[in-house]
Parts: structure tokens; C-alpha cells; sequence
């Protein structure tokens, strides 16, 4: 029988798709091109949301211009993160490195409450709801959804176009040859880092449209995007972009039949299964 | 290796002093830190056991959390006193090891991936207890009902924080004990040569998959076991402090201040972090939320940049160079495991 109820989950589920994407995005580049995992990526993301509150609703600045500011500082917090964080540690074991974004993880959650407290602040805008034959969408997240199809074709289209895009590519394919080949790896990993950090703003500019900020918002989708980006493999853009899909039909159909919180059990229980399955990602070979 | 023989009495004396401690007129306040440093030094001892081989889990609040919640469940509802709620939640923890675990270690997930399934496997757990929430209270946590008078053997609670001083004291050298059997077994050598190199260790008779369940298995154990000592003294718990993502982390943080190579480094870890929050809090006091969590990130990547043994693993390091111009020395301990 057909359940207009089920197809409004399945389509909430895959605008969600569309903002863990955008997420994902990001942190699959800096993923594949470094080769370390910004633990923190979240709160990325918060320092992006919590700049866009604090400039729109304490200074009044108009909202794209403190979105354009939101990704510019959140793009230089990606730098600073990489030349002083990563840096130190690019010798050492792989799990330091995860390790050491861990401790900035702590670091901004804590100066996020010192510096704005614990309370939920939101934008106070009231985003249209669209209504489509008796089912009903966030207009913020079909939003969101457009910016991660143009985000990932601008990402593409940067990656396989420019010089720039390509010397990024070839680095994250040999790292030791590529050095020779004329190719600075410590400025391609600035871009990259400068670049996902842009997106972790981009993404922190649709977010903080449909979601109020607070200082632990980091711990709610940190976990769900390295899921995401592991599944899709490590790196791949564009299994990454199909993972998110994947889960967000778990969390939303899932939530659907059970609860939210029994959708994202499934998602992880699918996640944790897939590991198994396939440990380089959905589309290996 | 682990102390000489020639000084046994320098722990015992410890030991003996720490268990003085309350009859010397301690007041509840230091008594509760002191508890809490014991609690919590045994999770993290609980942790670093498999830790230190290179196993890093970002998911040990799913062990906590059953240990934490099954106990209190069966106390609430079923009225099952802790003596067998325990055992039936290491037991369950257990299972849950088994179940990632050989899947993990069957499949070769190391690094990283290891330590993002185990991530995925706090939060599943987390979130199962979130959901349940009719039985569990959700977000809200839950109390574990009190008996009258707020001692009873039965019920493992005591009201006095002086017993339950010696409870916690009892659980933390049981914990160091393992500790002890671990670094002196084979099991050690095995899997210090696995975490080097699997297939090379594989190749020479290691069972690597069984090695390393066995010490997962110890591990999620000892660390259910943690959580239901925590509720028992607590009374209270929550989804958020006893499983999820940012208790997971604090565990693996504390360690890595602490040092995990060494015996008591996860103890020196609970002790820093305490006292640091402990500190903070008394001297800047409660308005200011966060201060702590700010020093303590700063404090943590600094360690990992410049100190990844950890306190207790710098302070060794130092102590056996100072003594290496005198008889030939046992190698000084690991640095963090080889790529």
C-alpha cells in the first residue's frame, strides 16, 4: 500500500542526505590528501555557526555577509590547525594524529562554553516550510541539499581542472614521488586544510539555518560524518556523497518506523557490519 | 620490566598507608576525590591494558555504559542484588568485545579504523540507552534506588565514605594486579610483536586474532566492572557520563597524560586530570564553565606533540637514563607503537 507518510520520511531522508554530505565533504578531502583524521571537524563547523550568530544577531551584520566571514575564519581556523597541530605530529603514528585533533576537539568545545556558555542560541529566523501534496519540507534543507550537489560538482570540477587540483590528486596517490616531481606537499596540505576548513564553514552557514547551536553540537555529528566518510572509503569523494544518502535513509526511515534515536543505532550497527564487509569502503574493489 | 624484587616493601607500605588514609581524620570532600581518583585510575588502568599494544578503542563507554546500566536495571526493576548483577554485566560485556572484536581483529581493522568502529560502537550504545527510555530515563539518567539507612552489603551500597574508600581501594589494586599478570605473560610478548608487525608475528605461531580478543575481553570486562562501581557510588547515571563519545575520549586522554606503558601511569592520569578540574574549580570557582576543559585540550595536544609516553613514561625514561652509566639496563620502555 502506498504510504504518503513513508515517502515523506524517504524524502526528508535524502535532503538529510544532503547536509551530512556537505559535512562529509570537507573531511573526506583533508581525509584523502593528508591522510589524517580532524577529529575536531565538528567543531569546525561550530566555530562556523557560533561566528554567524554572533555577528548576526549581536551586530546585526547581514546574514551572507557573516556567512561569507563564518567560512573565511573557519578556512583560516583549518590552516592554523594544520600548521600547528598536524604539523608536529605528520612523522609520528597515524593514531597520534587522531589523537592530537582529539585534544583540540576538547580545546574549542571548552572555549566554546567559556566564551558563549551553555545555552542553545539560534538565529531566530523562521525558515518557510514547503508544502508539497500534504508532505511537508524544511526549505533549509532542500537549501542545504542544492549547496552540497554544487559543492561536490565545484570540488570535482577544481580537483580534476585546475593544476592546483591536480597536484592535490597526485599527492594523495604517492606522497614520496610526488615531492620530486616539483610539487611543494607543505603548501598542497594548506590548501587542502584552507579548503576544508571553507567547507566546514559552508556546511556550519546551512546548519545554522535549521539547527540551534551549542557548545556539545560537535559530539552530535562528529561521529556520523567520519562514519560516512569511511564507508564511502577514505578519500573518495563520491562514495562519500553516496554514503551519506545511505545513512540518512537509516536515520529518517529508521526514525520513521521506530525513533530517531533507533535510526541511528542502525546506521552505526550498519556501519560497524559494513567495516566488516568491505574495510576500504563501499565501492572498493 | 616491573621493579626489582629486592624492594616489595615500598608498594606495601603504600598500600598500607592508602588504607589509613580515612581513619586520619579526612574530611568527605578530599575522601570523595580520593574515591574518585580510584574509580576512575582503574578504568583507565582497565583501558591502557589493551591500549598500550596499540589497540586504541574510542568506544570503551560502551563497556562502561553496560557495566554502569545493566547493574542499575537489574537493581531497580528486578530488585537483583549487584553480587549477581555484576557478574552478569561483565558477562554481557564481554559478549559485546567478542562480537566487535573478532570481526575487527579476523578482518585485520587496525589504526584508525579500529578505533572508528569502536567510536561507532559507543554511540550505538549510547544511543540504545537514549531510546530505551522507558526503562533507562533517556537523557535524564537514572537513580539507583537507595536503601534505607544507605548501607547494605546486599545492595553494595554504603553510605559511609570511608567503606567505601576500601571498596574502591580493593577494585583499583585488583586492577593494578592485572595489570601485573598481563606484562609478565606470554600474552604481552605476543602482542607487542603483533602490534610491530602482524604478519611477521603470525608467521612465528602468534595467534594474533585470539591474543588480541582475549585482551579485549579483559579489558571490557575490567571496564563494565569500573562502571557498575561508579553507579554504585555515584547512585546517578546518565547516558552522556557513562557512555558516548566524550567519555570515551577522556579515558583515552587521561591515559595518554598519564602514560600508558607504565604500571601506575593511567593512575598519575586520573590524578591530573582531577586535580586540574578539581583546581580550576575552586580557584576560578563555578561561573566560569569550561575553563578547565580549555587548559586540559591545550595540556593534551602538547602531550601528544612533545610527550606521547605521557608523564609517568617521561619520568621512567629519565630515571633509567640517569642510572644507565651504571650496570647494563633493561631496555627502556616503548615509545608509541611503530607505524
Amino acid at each position: 500500500m502506498f504510504d504518503i507518510f513513508l515517502l515523506e520520511a524517504v524524502i526528508n531522508g535524502v535532503l538529510l542526505g544532503g547536509v551530512l554530505a556537505l559535512l562529509a565533504l570537507g573531511l573526506n578531502l583533508v581525509f584523502g590528501v593528508i591522510d589524517v583524521v580532524w577529529i575536531c571537524y565538528a567543531e569546525l563547523v561550530m566555530v562556523g555557526m557560533y561566528t554567524i550568530w554572533w555577528l548576526f544577531v549581536h551586530y546585526g551584520v547581514p546574514l551572507p555577509i557573516a556567512i561569507a566571514a563564518a567560512i573565511a575564519l573557519v578556512s583560516l581556523c583549518g590552516v592554523a590547525l594544520h600548521q600547528l597541530v598536524i604539523r608536529p605530529v605528520l612523522g609520528t603514528p597515524p593514531i597520534n594524529q587522531l589523537l592530537v585533533t582529539g585534544g583540540v576537539l576538547f580545546f574549542m568545545q571548552a572555549a566554546a562554553t567559556l566564551a558563549f556558555g551553555v545555552e542553545f542560541r539560534n538565529l531566530g529566523l523562521r525558515m518557510p516550510i514547503v508544502e508539497v501534496s500534504e508532505m511537508f519540507f524544511s526549505f533549509a534543507r532542500i537549501l542545504a541539499f542544492g549547496t552540497a550537489l554544487v559543492g561536490v560538482l565545484v570540488l570535482w570540477l577544481f580537483l580534476t581542472r585546475t593544476y592546483l587540483g591536480t597536484a592535490i590528486r597526485a599527492i594523495s596517490q604517492d606522497r614520496e614521488i610526488m615531492p620530486l616531481m616539483g610539487v611543494n606537499p607543505r603548501k598542497i596540505y594548506l590548501t587542502t586544510s584552507a579548503i576544508g576548513g571553507g567547507m566546514a564553514g559552508v556546511a556550519a552557514s546551512l546548519l545554522a539555518l535549521q539547527y540551534d547551536v551549542h557548545p556539545a553540537i560537535g559530539l552530535s555529528f562528529g561521529p556520523i560524518t567520519f562514519m560516512i566518510c569511511v564507508l564511502g572509503g577514505l578519500g573518495n569523494m563520491a562514495g562519500g556523497f553516496v554514503a551519506a544518502f545511505v545513512f540518512a535513509q537509516f536515520i529518517s526511515v529508521g526514525g520513521f518506523y521506530f525513533q530517531i534515536e533507533w535510526g541511528y543505532v542502525l546506521a552505526f550497527a550498519f556501519f560497524i557490519v559494513m567495516m566488516f564487509v568491505k574495510p576500504q569502503g563501499l565501492f572498493s574493489r | 620490566m616491573s621493579e626489582p624484587r629486592a624492594m616489595p616493601l615500598v608498594p606495601l607500605l603504600g598500600v598500607a598507608a592508602l588504607a589509613a588514609l580515612p581513619f586520619a581524620g579526612l574530611g568527605n570532600y578530599h575522601l570523595h576525590l580520593l574515591i574518585n581518583i580510584l574509580i576512575w585510575g582503574f578504568i583507565y588502568t582497565a583501558w591502557s591494558i589493551m591500549g598500550r599494544f596499540g589497540m586504541v578503542s574510542l568506544g570503551h563507554g560502551a563497556f562502561l555504559g553496560v557495566g554502569a546500566y545493566v547493574v542499575t536495571l537489574l537493581w531497580n526493576t528486578a530488585g537483583l542484588t549487584p553480587w549477581v548483577g555484576i557478574p552478569i554485566a561483565l558477562v554481557l560485556a564481554m559478549m559485546l568485545a567478542l562480537m566487535i572484536g573478532y570481526p575487527c581483529f579476523r578482518f585485520r581493522i587496525v589504526g584508525h579504523y579500529f578505533a572508528l568502529v569502536t567510536l561507532a560502537l559507543g554511540e550505538v550504545v549510547r544511543l540504545t540507552i537514549v531510546a530505551l527510555r522507558e526503562h533507562t530515563g533517556g537523557s535524564l539518567g537514572m537513580t539507583v534506588e537507595g536503601v534505607a539507612g544507605g548501607t547494605s552489603l546486599y545492595a553494595l551500597q554504603f553510605g559511609e565514605r570511608g567503606t567505601f574508600f576500601h571498596v574502591a581501594l580493593a577494585v583499583w589494586l585488583f586492577g593494578l594486579w592485572v595489570w601485573r599478570i598481563v606484562d609478565r605473560s606470554m600474552l604481552r610478548y605476543a602482542l607487542e610483536a603483533a602490534s610491530e608487525d602482524e604478519d611477521a608475528s603470525a608467521s612465528v605461531g602468534v595467534n594474533v586474532t585470539r591474543a588480541k580478543l582475549a585482551i579485549t575481553m579483559l579489558s571490557a570486562a575490567m571496564t563494565a566492572l569500573g562502571g557498575a562501581l561508579y553507579a554504585q557510588y555515584q547512585l546517578y547515571i546518565n547516558p552522556e557520563t557513562v557512555s558516548g563519545i566524550g567519555i570515551s575520549l577522556q579515558i583515552v586522554f587521561a591515559v595518554i597524560a598519564g602514560g600508558m606503558y607504565v604500571q601506575l601511569g593511567p593512575t598519575v592520569g586520573a590524578v591530573i586530570t582531577l586535580l586540574l578540574a578539581e583546581t580550576l574549580r575552586v580557584t576560578v570557582g563555578h561561573d566560569v564553565h569550561g575553563l578547565d576543559g580549555t587548559i586540559y585540550g591545550l595540556l593534551l595536544v602538547l602531550f601528544i606533540i612533545y610527550m606521547p609516553q605521557g608523564i609517568s613514561g617521561y619520568a621512567v625514561a629519565a630515571w633509567k637514563r640517569r642510572r644507565a652509566s651504571r650496570p647494563p639496563q633493561a631496555p627502556t620502555p616503548r615509545a608509541a607503537p611503530a607505524r
